[in-house]
């Protein structure tokens, strides 16, 4: 069985064309221009993931909110849940870029990391 | 009057970009002037991850990819004027700031780079019926209260327009708990890239629905709906295909535009495509020792590609600044059949390294051929298999096919399927 997919590893956009046998395991992947294409085919017909980013409240800090992302990408299907435990942080000042937010979100083996500065207030 | 020998118009990714390549090209005294209270520009609030894959071949959020270029500028000692709003530059290079610790003051400039960027179109350029009711917002101000200020715009959003923002800020918007009705398309495709469609869209089953408008916003104090249709191939509405929807916030995702007020009241040539100055490939403008780069030149679909276009810029100020400057030997560049614009506008040949053209299409192209040819003599040709408006394309000129082009000629890029 054949699955098209484009590669959203990068903004190039690849269109993939993925040999799938009868498991569902990728036998072949063609039309990637790199070795991410491969890697994201692999994920996305197994266990598909994504970066998430967000971000969490700060107190004491001269802005309200401070960015942050998924250290790595976290299964696709716990994006709204990761949210709720995200939403219920509240950093305190001064907050570094790659301070961890939160560790191990959902036993996901996942850190949710800042992504911005911010300075005590 | 303080003097300077650069002062740079904007401290987001291409004024820092411009400003470092300057100093490391020998330039001494530069300032970095910004509207905002910090650097980074827009990046500060595009907190999605898909910056800095070209050029630190990582992939960064926004905030992070200006904090390296922050952290470098801070090891040097470029001035910086944040929260420093420029209201005129003269022809005479003399930059008018003001701020609330120096009051009023005129840069006196050896040279300048124009870094300011674009903005979002407002809803007054789309002439939507309806009324004014609270509710209705470029997407990149809606970017701005969710991620910066931490305020929900709405809980039921239709967006108009797939630009990358508006797709980015679907996703966005369900991540914190609203709905996301549509987003609605004029055209027959969507100017995001793919990968944005599947992540922020196909992922969450938000509908993109292409060759579809607004044509009327319901509400009094607060949008309650909105009235969509379909269009046909003159993008006008189709009568009978009408649809009421319901909802509390438009988000307006239709198009960026270089904000260039500062250099049309200078006199700066503009082009009429881009929205941004006419260049030399040095990203030097019509003004002598005044150059332009990033978003207010041509909208760019990747920061990274800002980045190396305002390195360019400050290259090509630094040697205006230190007498460096090549013999003009200038050839103009053109887009033709199919091709909207390019990027540089015009090529000085004697320039002595290669030179990358940009340029956009007007419409999808499947299984293209770009040819660029000098006096009807193709000089490269490429195969693409695919070209859309969404997405910049460019070819390198080499440094000896330029030398051997004829002085005034025209150097014309056009697409052939």
């Amino acid at each position: 069985m054949n699955r098209e997919l484009t590669c959203i590893a990068c903004p190039v956009g690849c269109p993939l064309v993925i040999e799938l046998d009868e498991n569902n395991k990728v036998v072949s992947v063609t039309g990637n221009q790199c070795k991410r294409g491969i890697n994201y085919a692999e994920t996305e017909c197994t266990s598909p993931t994504r970066s998430l980013t967000t971000t969490a409240k700060v107190e004491g800090g001269i802005y309200p909110l401070v960015p942050m992302k998924s250290a790595n990408p976290v299964p696709k299907g716990k994006m709204l849940e990761c949210m709720k435990v995200i939403n219920a942080v509240v950093m305190k000042a001064p907050v570094k870029i790659g301070d961890i937010v939160v560790k191990d979100i959902l036993g996901t083996g996942v850190d949710i990391v800042a992504t911005n500065i911010c300075p005590e207030a | 009057m303080l003097n300077y020998d650069l002062v740079v118009v904007g401290g987001g990714p291409a004024g820092m970009a411009a400003a470092l390549k300057a100093r490391e090209c020998g330039v001494k005294s530069i300032v970095v002037l910004e509207r905002a209270e910090t650097l980074g520009g827009i990046l500060e609030q595009c907190i999605h991850t898909g910056f800095g894959l070209h050029y630190f071949k990582e992939e960064l959020s926004g905030p992070e990819y200006a904090a390296k270029f922050i952290e470098l500028l801070e090891e040097t000692d470029i001035e910086v004027k944040t929260d420093t709003m420029v209201v005129e530059i003269t022809k005479e290079n003399v930059v008018k700031a003001v701020n609330n610790i120096d009051g009023f003051v005129n840069y006196k400039a050896k040279a300048i780079v124009l870094a300011m960027g674009c903005r979002e179109r407002p809803r007054g350029a789309l002439n939507i019926a309806g009324s004014r009711a609270a509710g209705i917002m470029t997407a990149g101000t809606a970017q701005k209260y969710v991620n910066l200020d931490g305020y929900m715009p709405g809980k039921k959003i239709v967006i108009l327009g797939s630009g990358d923002i508006g797709l980015i800020m679907a996703r966005r918007m369900v991540l914190e708990g609203a709905e996301v009705k549509m987003v609605c398309e004029l055209m027959p495709y969507s100017s995001g890239l793919t990968r944005n469609i599947l992540q922020c869209l196909d992922d969450f089953g938000i509908p993109l629905k292409l060759n579809c408008t607004v044509i009327d916003i319901h509400g009094k104090n607060r949008v309650e709906g909105v009235t969509i249709a379909k269009v046909d191939r003159n993008r006008r509405p189709i009568k009978g295909t009408e649809e009421y929807v319901e909802c509390d916030t438009l988000m307006l995702s239709v198009g960026l535009i270089p904000e260039n007020e500062l250099s049309r009241a200078m006199g700066v040539d503009l082009d009429p495509i881009t929205g941004g100055p006419v260049v030399k490939e040095n990203r030097e403008t019509t003004q002598k020792g005044v150059f332009a780069c990033g978003n207010v030149l041509h909208v760019h679909d990747l920061v990274d590609f800002v980045t190396l276009e305002s390195q360019t810029a400050g290259e090509g100020a630094a040697k205006y600044i230190l007498g460096l400057e090549e013999e003009e030997n200038t050839v103009a560049t053109k887009g033709i059949d199919g091709v909207r614009y390019v990027v540089p506008q015009m090529i000085n040949t004697n320039c002595g390294s290669d030179v990358k053209l940009y340029f956009r299409v007007g419409q999808v192209y499947n299984n293209a051929k770009v040819f660029v040819e000098s006096n009807e003599k193709v000089i490269l040709s490429r195969r693409k298999p695919k070209l859309t408006p969404g997405e910049m394309e460019d070819v390198v000129i080499k440094k000896e096919v330029l030398e051997t082009l004829p002085v005034g000629s025209e150097l014309v890029i056009r697409v052939e399927v």
